[in-house]
């Protein structure tokens, strides 16, 4: 198993872009629900290349939610393939799954789902704890992830000690943690104010600027604007697939943001 | 994943929930702390009841003398007066599997040491007596052979009556009146304690010779015993039938007719005693593993609530790469953790029960290994059986629905 997964360079992607990091090839997904069959993905093919910055937008119950779960390894397609890296994702069986979605996959909630009265610390290192790495090193890891989303001093605090905005930076630092190729994030600004959600792009921005590829699930367009593409979906269906013109760069826009007094 | 990462992860699991956690060991400490108390208490009561049958005198008999009918009037053990002094002789010289015996007849009396008086047991007997039931002396000897001989005025004396007669006076060499005839103390047996199957005193006694009471106390020439010691704890069954076939046949009893004499051997009386001390820690230890079993499905019920508590958890364990593997493991051994650290306290306070049953009720109290080796192990087993079923479930979850779940 290990052999097919190489282990991937961290952050820093070598940009050559020349083989795609998603393939995905006419998926179709259904859910029996009883006498009903609900048909949430009706033929999608997609490709998105190392280093991309892609947005799924679309209104709810147009699919992009069973397309993230799929992508995210969460899921399986009824039909269709999935390549994750070379790897054909939709023949593997669940514990490859979890392999796959431990190394390969960084995941961010709306609801950062970070664990209570756990440490910032401990629930950065909790990727680490599942993938054979050293103590040692997985703390190691653990604090520069911290650090790269500049929490390096709240190591120690509780996720009821932090703002939202600092949460999901204690999430995204979790999602990077064992250096994945791709970060999902599944409207990771639904819960946040607009000031702090712009913050969070900043962060995305960058690690984007690194090499990094980062889908971003959100039904804002505010949001979805600071992506550098955009799929739209709609009734089980890609309509919609362009690059994002006139992209606005978070810091910049931070400058001319308000700070909200309470 | 190595087992320490998960034994790691699921004490981080149960520290987060201190409260919880140690409300679900009590269970399993109250449970451990009650077999082990429970059967150290039965276990005390049964080496207990094993001393106070040695205290008897090992592998005896005891012959009485029968009962008899007295026109429809039943007289009890005792009544007859067939039993003698040549009975005995018979019974040492034609049963092999007899080691001694001791002949007895016994009354009441007061007994007068200078100002002092005390109603005590005079039992008249011969020096074998003390070698039958194993009685050592703490001060001066045995009457002796020769005393039987002559009906000498000489006797041994009991703890409690030495306590009561003589006080801080040393005895040996002191003459008593018994019925206005002196007595001169020869030696004072060591403390034996109350009996267990009879439930008297035995140290209230004074012996003499066998011919002296006789003859010149109650004027019987019967016995109203014999104390029979065999080879060994096997043969006394075997002497039990030599007695009984030497004494039918010497008291000319047809077959089928009624024995005049009774044997009662106490081999018997001890087995029995064990058997009931036995079936005593058996009856404590069930019903203190109830409690375990209670403890047990205690750790079921917290590990379920637990489960759907933290459903939200797993779906963020599975989504970072957790295998259903994991999330099983990490919960049994959650379980077995609570179990264990329950079973290790429950170790402790068992013992602290049992020490405190010992100071305080002045019960005999055997702490065994076995107890505590059976406890840890049976606590660890049922972390592991009531914890699967839990585990089972939170690996079993779907991780798109737990992540969903509020």
């Amino acid at each position: 198993m290990t052999a097919t997964i190489s282990q991937t360079a961290p952050i820093s992607h070598s940009s050559s872009g020349e083989r795609a990091v998603i393939l995905v090839e006419d998926v179709h997904k259904y859910y029996d629900l009883g006498e009903t069959r609900v048909h949430a993905l009706r033929g999608v093919s997609a490709s998105i290349e190392r280093g991309e910055f892609v947005s799924i937008m679309g209104a709810s119950g147009g699919g992009k939610s069973t397309f993230m779960n799929i992508l995210g390894c969460l899921d399986k397609p009824t039909s269709g393939r999935y390549i994750l890296e070379g790897t054909e994702v939709s023949k593997l069986d669940k514990k490859e799954l979890a392999l796959i979605r431990n190394r390969k996959i960084g995941f961010v909630f709306q609801g950062f789902n970070l664990l209570a009265r756990t440490t910032a610390q401990e629930n950065v290192e909790l990727p680490t704890l599942y993938a054979q790495v050293s103590r040692d090193e997985g703390r190691k890891r653990a604090h520069e992830s911290l650090e790269l989303v500049g929490l390096g001093d709240r190591t120690h605090h509780y996720p009821s000690q932090l703002s939202g905005g600092q949460q999901q930076r204690v999430a995204i630092a979790r999602a990077l943690v064992n250096r994945p190729s791709i970060l999902l994030a599944d409207e990771p600004t639904g819960n946040l104010d607009s000031r702090t959600a712009v913050e969070i792009m900043d962060i995305f921005q960058k690690l984007n600027d690194k090499g990094l590829t980062i889908i971003l699930v959100t039904h804002e367009p505010d949001v979805a604007q600071f992506a550098k593409r955009s799929l739209f979906f709609r009734d089980g269906k890609i309509r919609k697939d362009e690059a994002v013109l006139n992209r606005p760069v978070a810091s910049e826009v931070l400058k001319n943001m308000p700070i909200l007094e309470d | 994943m190595d087992l320490m990462a998960i034994i790691r992860i699921a004490m981080r699991a149960l520290a987060r929930n201190k409260l919880r956690s140690i409300l679900t060991m009590l269970g399993i400490i109250i449970g451990v702390g009650a077999v082990i108390a429970m059967v150290s208490v039965g276990q005390g009561a049964q080496q207990q009841a094993q001393q106070q049958i040695a205290a008897m005198g090992s592998n005896m008999l005891y012959v009485s003398s029968g009962t008899v009918n007295r026109n429809g009037m039943r007289m009890g053990w005792g009544a007859t007066k067939t039993l003698v002094m040549e009975d005995m002789d018979a019974i040492k010289k034609e049963c092999p599997a007899v080691r001694d015996a001791a002949p007895g007849s016994q009354t009441t009396a007061q007994v007068v040491f200078g100002s002092d008086n005390w109603a005590t047991n005079i039992i008249g007997t011969s020096p074998q007596y003390f070698d039958v039931r194993t009685w050592p002396f703490a001060e001066g000897t045995s009457f002796t052979q020769d005393d039987v001989t002559t009906a000498a005025n000489v006797a041994v004396i009991g703890e409690t009556v030495r306590k009561n007669l003589f006080g801080a006076t040393e005895p040996v060499g002191e003459t008593i009146n018994i019925n206005n005839i002196p007595f001169q103390v020869t030696g004072v047996l060591s403390m034996k304690g109350t009996s267990g199957g009879f439930g008297q005193d035995q140290d209230d006694v004074i012996l003499i010779p066998i011919t002296t009471l006789q003859k010149k106390i109650t004027g019987q020439d019967w016995l109203r015993w014999i104390m029979v010691s065999a080879i060994s704890r096997q043969a006394s069954y075997a002497a039990q039938e030599q007695i009984t076939a030497v004494l039918r046949d010497r008291h000319r009893i047809r077959p089928g007719e009624d024995d005049d004499f009774f044997v009662r051997n106490l081999a018997d009386i001890a087995q029995l005693a064990d058997q009931n001390a036995q079936l005593f820690t058996i009856l404590l230890g069930s019903i203190a593993s109830i409690s375990l079993i209670v403890g047990g499905i205690g750790i079921m019920n917290i590990m379920l609530v637990s489960v759907t508590e933290r459903t939200r958890e797993i779906g963020i364990r599975m989504a970072i790469g957790a295998t259903e593997g994991d999330v099983q493991q990490q919960f049994l051994i959650e379980a077995i953790v609570l179990s264990l650290a329950g079973g290790a306290i429950g170790i402790f306070s068992g013992l602290a029960a049992s020490y405190l049953i010992t100071h305080t009720l002045h019960w005999p109290v055997l702490v065994s290994p076995a107890a505590i080796i059976a406890a840890v192990i049976f606590s660890m087993a049922v972390g592991i059986f009531f914890g699967f079923y839990p585990a089972r479930k939170a690996a079993r979850l779907d991780p798109i629905e737990a992540l969903r779940y509020e």
